[in-house]
């Protein structure tokens, strides 16, 4: 089960979103404008079972999420969801790997203290004797370009979701 | 007759550990009471062949042909080196304007060897300047010294070494090259892996390496190819690098 984000985290003014998780209902969570680079050269690496509990991560996961590994391991990957992300792009993942293929696509995560990064991140089924065990995720650094083309496709993919929503987050 | 195993080396060994690995395959050979080969293929296409056509036994892989060799040929890991980073770091010359990886521009000329994860790691950092095999110009080299001498002589404008490779330059060269960025992928490491030929003999095999600085003349070949040591691999850290690189390898 995922906490609401707290106030005594964030750094400076934040909004308040209220978003709905898949299978967990609704989280609290508290947003900044500060984006923090992707680190140069580095992978950012995580691991989840076939459920989206993450199972393993690696330092840079750790440094960039703001979390510290006893919060991480155990958690919903959800726990990075930030609520500019299209509902849409998170089904496109879950149906791609659930189908035993790979997908690539360009995520804004939220940290714990409200602030946000960048990636392209790839994730693939990890099939031990012919069965998928769990799910690997490795990001990398995307370019401005396409993280310039992803914030005007999202907030495309938000509006028309909007409409169609009249959840907590609308 | 007695039967004779081929042990390799991924060809991106550096020229001063050569002799390391011929030492290495002696010891292994006596300690083992095998009788092994040691062949050095001069280039990743000769070695594949070799492999495709299951002649190889015994090799100290590179991670890009680890997961073919685990996934498609049978191949089991038994050790990672300690002490050896696999990273790539990329490279101008020290007049250029580049001063990040974002300044690239499209066409660029990149230079670098045939190694596999060095030209992969290496192509996953200049993403971020949104280049990719088809805005590059490719400036393929023989060696290391060769990605330096093409940057020196302005037939390239971005080189991409071995970690190793660039530490292991002249002074006077590396004053003329400047580093933009090295990769920090610690989880993807070359191993030492044994084919289904030798199935029987894998644990052998680990507890020598494991071993090997206790053994005696161990410490000494070690020393010769640069190594600390050994450090066991179990088949699930196998199998989590192999998912990695699937992730790199992935269009
Ligand atoms: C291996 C793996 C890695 C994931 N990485 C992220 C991530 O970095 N950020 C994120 O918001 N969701 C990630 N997800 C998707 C989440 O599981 C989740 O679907 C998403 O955050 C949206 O939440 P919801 O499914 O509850 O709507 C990942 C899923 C898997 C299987």
């Amino acid at each position: 089960m995922l906490k609401d984000m707290h106030p005594a985290d964030v750094a400076g003014s934040f909004r308040e979103h209220h978003i709905n998780l898949y299978g967990l209902g609704p989280r609290k969570v508290l947003v900044t404008n500060e984006e923090i680079p992707y680190p140069d050269g580095k992978l950012i690496v995580s691991r989840t079972d076939t459920r989206g509990i993450i199972t393993h991560c690696n330092q840079s996961f750790i440094d960039m999420s703001g979390y510290a590994r006893e919060e991480l391991i155990g958690a919903e990957h959800s726990i990075l969801r930030h609520p500019d992300m299209p509902t849409l792009a998170f089904k496109g993942l879950w149906d791609d790997v659930q189908a035993g293929k790979i997908w690539h696509g360009y995520v804004k995560n939220l940290r714990k203290n409200g602030s946000f990064y960048w990636v392209y991140a790839t994730v693939i089924p990890n099939v031990r004797d012919g069965k998928v065990v769990g799910y690997t995720s490795v990001r990398r650094k995307p370019s401005r370009s396409k993280i310039g083309a992803s914030i005007e496709l999202y907030k495309q993919l938000k509006q028309q979701e909007g409409s169609a929503w009249q959840g907590p987050e609308a | 007759m007695e039967t004779v195993h081929q042990l390799t080396v991924s060809p991106d060994f550096t020229p001063d550990h050569i002799s390391g690995w011929y030492v290495f395959n002696t010891w292994l050979q006596r300690n083992l009471g095998l009788h092994i080969h040691l062949e050095m293929y001069d280039s990743f296409e000769a070695q594949r062949q070799a492999i495709q056509a299951d002649r190889v036994d015994m090799i100290y892989a590179n991670p890009y042909d680890a997961s073919m060799l685990v996934r498609e040929k049978g191949f089991r890991a038994v050790a990672r080196p300690l002490g050896i980073a696999d990273e790539c770091v990329i490279v101008v010359p020290a007049e250029s304007t580049v001063q990040h990886v974002e300044d690239l521009q499209p066409g660029a000329r990149v230079a670098s060897t045939d190694d596999p994860d060095i030209r992969l790691v290496g192509m996953i950092m200049l993403e971020a300047a949104d280049l990719h095999k088809g805005n590059i110009e490719s400036v393929p080299v023989d060696g290391y010294v060769l990605v330096a001498k093409a940057l020196l002589q302005g037939r390239a404008d971005v080189g991409f070494f071995l970690k190793d490779a660039w530490d292991g330059l002249s002074n006077a060269v590396r004053k003329q090259l400047r580093p933009l960025v090295t990769s920090q992928i610690s989880d993807i490491q070359h191993a030492f892996l044994v084919g289904p030929h030798l199935a029987g003999s894998v644990e052998d095999i680990q507890g020598l390496l494991v071993r090997m600085g206790e053994i005696e003349k161990g410490a000494g070949v070690l020393e010769s190819l640069g190594f600390q040591g050994w450090e066991a691999l179990d088949h699930e850290e196998t199998e989590f690098m192999i998912d990695l690189m699937d992730t790199l390898k992935a269009e």
